[in-house]
């Protein structure tokens, strides 16, 4: 079966892949485009690791097949950052030890970084809701919630 | 695996009809990706719906609304209009996984699923939605309760798919609501699902009802003595009682992981209860 040829952009860069029909987004991204940022924890949606935007909404990558981006604009953590300046939810991470294995962390930043787009003033409620898809089995959750928060109302200063 | 994407409902359909393998249809993939993954699913072509543009609308249509098949979740949560009218089942919908997974999941796809537990569907049931089929015969309205026919499977002929889910006009002074218990406050399974939609006179006397349990029988489930429980009442406590008596004598769950035969049956009148009680404040009842 010859591969399929899909054209699209990824952290605003035009892009081209080859991929087999049955092949996710995450296994594109990592294995054909080297992008291995956005990781595999479950591969059933459950966890949240993979998560991207495409078209601007969060989504699981490993639920989408890597054809189905053809045109589409997805976002990855690799377009977090601006070349060395962090993203101010990569600082609040950091300052607030908001990991620890890490494998979570990549999908927690595109996660909250697509709900404070959309809430840049959310409760602490409403940040734990949008978050409940992403998986951290190391921290307990609360330094990630505060990270979130943190960053949040330095964003909101900020602009 | 084909990978089809095609732009026209008959394009969608022709595919899906003369395949001769195993043809899946491909909406959010929620559900359809993780059969693929768990080699549950190994199909031989998908066929993508999201490149319909029909498919991807909510529309107005006889003062009701039809939600295109490849409609997400986040999309209905999004459209105030629409959950202005029912806000029932787009709540229902949104209760559906993750915010990833609301980006993705679609109301036909968790009907097509056909799992007893679907969040959407019970809501849509008591909200009297009808599917859309479309197939190489033409098209057919169908009560999206006769769509799934026992878990996993659907009464779908081949070659035949939903292209929308249609619900009613919503009326003035009605209200719908859904409600599911699960262990924890978010991503799971419901235990028991409950969706009520009824309507009030001017006076809050309850002229229509319409009443659905899910995850306590093969398929989601109609009550109709639960619906007759709050016809020619005001909602009041005994009409309430009524209504919760009749939901769990409907319900016939079995025990698993999840919960026992008495847990489901005590909870389906719970549910029942306390989502009238919110689906006749919608409506405009009195407390």
């Amino acid at each position: 079966m010859s591969k399929i040829h899909v054209t699209t952009s990824v952290n605003g860069d035009p892009t081209e892949f080859l991929c087999e029909a049955d092949e996710t987004l995450l296994d594109a991204l990592r294995d054909r485009l080297g992008m291995t940022g956005s990781k595999e924890g479950c591969g059933t949606g459950d966890c949240g690791a993979c998560s991207v935007t495409v078209d601007g909404r969060l989504v699981c990558s490993c639920l989408m097949l890597g054809a189905e981006a053809e045109g589409r604009e997805i976002g990855t953590i690799e377009g977090m950052a601006e070349g060395d300046t962090l993203h101010p939810l990569q600082r609040k991470f950091i300052e607030h030890a908001a990991l620890q294995c890490g494998i979570c962390t990549p999908g927690l930043l595109v996660a909250a970084k697509s709900l404070l787009e959309k809430h840049p003033d959310p409760t602490e409620e409403e940040a734990r809701y949008w978050l409940a898809g992403n998986l951290c089995r190391c921290t307990g959750y609360d330094k990630i919630i505060r990270a979130v928060m943190d960053a949040a109302q330095e964003m909101r200063e900020a602009s | 695996m084909q990978y089809l994407a095609p732009t026209t409902v008959e394009e969608a359909v022709s595919a899906l009809a003369s395949h001769s393998g195993d043809c899946r249809i491909l909406a959010g993939g929620t559900d359809l990706l993780v059969r693929m993954r768990s080699d549950m699913a190994d199909p031989d072509a998908v066929v993508d719906l999201k490149r319909i543009d029909a498919m991807k609308q909510i529309t107005p249509e006889d003062g009701g609304w039809r939600i295109g098949a490849a409609v997400s979740g986040a999309e209905m949560g999004e459209h105030a209009d629409l959950v202005a009218d029912w806000p029932g089942v787009v709540e229902a919908t949104n209760l559906i996984g993750s915010t990833q997974i609301q980006g993705r999941c679609t109301m036909a796809g968790n009907l097509c699923n056909a799992s007893p537990a679907a969040d959407s569907v019970p809501a849509m049931v008591a909200a009297g939605a009808v599917a859309r089929v479309v197939g190489p015969d033409g098209t057919r309205v169908v009560p999206v309760e006769e769509i799934p026919t026992a878990p996993g499977r659907t009464s779908l002929e081949k070659g035949e798919l939903v292209d929308a889910i249609i619900l009613p006009e919503r009326g003035a002074r009605g209200g719908d609501a859904y409600l599911r218990f699960i262990p924890r406050t978010e991503m799971d399974i419901a235990v028991v699902g409950c969706g009520v939609s009824l309507t009030l006179d001017d006076d809050g006397t309850c002229t229509a009802a319409r009443v659905a349990l899910g995850a306590v029988a093969p398929t989601v489930i109609v009550v109709p003595e639960a619906a007759d429980a709050l016809i020619g009442t005001k909602v009041d406590d005994a009409a309430l009682d009524a209504l919760s008596a009749a939901c769990s004598a409907a319900a016939k769950p079995i025990d698993d992981k999840r919960g026992t035969v008495d847990f489901r049956v005590h909870v389906a009148g719970v549910l029942a209860k306390r989502a009238a009680v919110i689906a006749k404040k919608r409506a405009g009842g009195a407390a």
